[in-house]
């Protein structure tokens, strides 16, 4: 029985460290919110365990444009919580966590953020995985040879969504705008699934941040509206119904079209963020109930192990469903705004 | 920070880096591949065209043997019987024709034998005549032992002589 609570707290304590900071606070009150949002939240520093009472964390560079540009390692200000003119805004306050300037208000912060690190490490990642495939392709002839490696991994998804953009858009001008469905769904995908590992090379909340989804969703938007035909423009301006119901319509379609970025925005950065949120939870049940005796916390150790496990898997599930559903709304809404005259 | 403002620093990177991320794919990655993919698309709905028709064009050509078998097999057929039927006329000509050389040697045959007979019976004639002269000269030797007997002779055959002239004339 010590052995199997033995093996189950080693077990945990290699969750613990990868997804909370706080391994040390088990026994003190804990405030699962400010757990849970330093873990989604975007940050300055990348966290990656406590050892010894002291942090191990990557310290990104913060780039400040105001006055010219400043560049400062975010182990400065985060350790004395002030640099310079800057400091980082205290709780409650407006901008709170963010670095601001003396009198409260924001420099343009172009930091490389936990974030936009993760958003580049998932740029290299992509491009390596679909030029390296590019490469197969170009080097290979496909009428001879059926496709190996990153090719036979990464075939059955491109020619999903090519085909879902043949079929969404229509013969005629599906290829130019399957490139981005492509980067889209990928770079959906890739971050999501990035998302779930608990370490470094991944765990950003990449695609749970509102930031990232709204820029996705505007290039949808963009794409949809800068390249629509008459026909799309007077369904929404001048659309086909009695003259009274004229202006009416025209503003209830107006709005349809400003509405849809919006739900794509929010509907994947909702979804990941609840399931980053889950998962989390689960994770903080075991501190929960780390007071109340070693009965309790093997129970709920138990317990969430194996919700954590369910999560996570669930999560795998719905990092392609969420990828995949972004990028099949994109689809349509270019297929209605490519639509000819009857 | 919170949750649902969007951050600058972050609509800047994601545009600026999801912005180059879709420039080179959209130029090098995807096009290489989807193009290609189309490409065996293509290839492979061709083959199977090429398939079906090859597929019937045999079934059109075992057809076509089948008839050609039977055709064949017609024509073995009244080529035998036109055999038969060549043999058993030559068959028949070849019986005619013994029939009629054998009746033409029987004919030789019985000619020969007609005039071996005749050769027979003049040479039996002959012989006849000779030993009748010979036996009528050795009579005719005996009796003429007198010279009564031979005038009376003679008178005899004088007399058959002239018989004989008077009824040939």
């Amino acid at each position: 029985m010590m052995l199997f609570k033995k093996i189950l707290l080693t077990v945990f304590f290699g969750l613990i460290a990868v997804h909370s900071t706080s391994a040390e606070e088990a026994s003190e009150e804990i405030d699962i919110g400010e757990v849970v949002f330093e873990h989604v939240l975007d940050s300055y520093e990348w966290h990656i365990s406590e050892w010894k009472g002291r942090s191990i964390a990557i310290y990104l560079p913060v780039i400040l444009i105001d006055d010219g540009m400043h560049v400062f390692s975010s182990k400065h200000i985060l350790e004395t919580g002030s640099y310079g003119n800057y400091h980082i805004a205290p709780k409650g306050a407006k901008n709170e966590g963010k670095i601001v300037r003396a009198d409260g208000s924001r420099p343009f912060d172009i930091s490389i953020t936990k974030n936009v690190l993760q958003l580049m490490i998932n740029a290299i990642l992509l491009l390596v995985i679909v030029l390296l495939c590019a490469r197969w392709y170009r080097r290979h002839d496909v009428l001879k040879e059926h496709p190996s490696g990153i090719a036979a991994l990464m075939e059955p998804l491109i020619m999903m969504i090519h085909d879902m953009a043949r079929e969404n858009i229509g013969e005629d001008d599906f290829r130019r705008y399957s490139p981005y469905l492509l980067t889209a769904f990928l770079f959906i995908l890739l971050s999501n699934v990035m998302g779930i590992i608990p370490c470094f090379p991944g765990g950003a909340n990449l695609t749970g941040n509102i930031a990232c989804t709204l820029v996705l969703a505007l290039f949808t938007f963009f794409t949809v509206n800068l390249t629509g035909t008459r026909h799309y423009y007077k369904e929404i301006f001048s659309p086909d119904v009695p003259g009274v119901l004229k202006p009416l319509m025209a503003v209830i379609e107006t709005f349809s079209a400003l509405v849809k970025p919006v739900s794509l925005t929010i509907r994947l950065f909702a979804n990941m963020l609840a399931g980053h949120i889950q998962i989390l939870c689960m994770v903080c049940i075991i501190f929960i109930m780390g007071k109340y005796g070693p009965a309790m916390t093997g129970g709920a150790t138990l317990i969430s192990l194996l919700f954590g496990i369910f999560l996570d898997v669930l999560e795998i599930l719905i990092s392609f469903i969420q990828a995949y559903i972004f990028t099949m709304l994109s689809s349509i809404y270019i297929g209605m705004a490519r639509q000819k005259a009857d | 920070m919170n949750l649902i403002t969007p951050d600058t620093g972050l609509l800047f990177w994601m545009v600026l880096i999801f912005g180059i991320v879709f420039f080179i794919l959209a130029k090098w990655g995807f096009p290489a591949i989807t193009g290609m993919v189309d490409k065996r698309n293509k290839h492979i709905s061709e083959s199977l065209r090429l398939a079906e028709e090859a597929q019937l064009r045999m079934e059109k050509l075992s057809e076509e043997q089948q008839q050609m078998i039977a055709k064949t097999r017609q024509e073995q057929g009244r080529i035998l019987k036109e055999a038969a039927q060549a043999r058993s006329e030559i068959l028949a000509q070849a019986k005619e024709d013994a029939a009629a050389r054998t009746a033409e040697m029987v004919e030789k045959a019985r000619v020969q034998i007609e005039n071996e007979r005749e050769a027979a019976m003049r040479d039996i004639r002959r012989q006849v005549a000779l030993l009748s002269v010979e036996v009528a000269e050795k009579v005719l030797r005996s009796r003429l032992g007198s010279g009564v007997e031979q005038e009376a002779l003679i008178d005899r055959l004088a007399d058959e002589a002239v018989k004989s002239s008077h009824k040939e004339s």
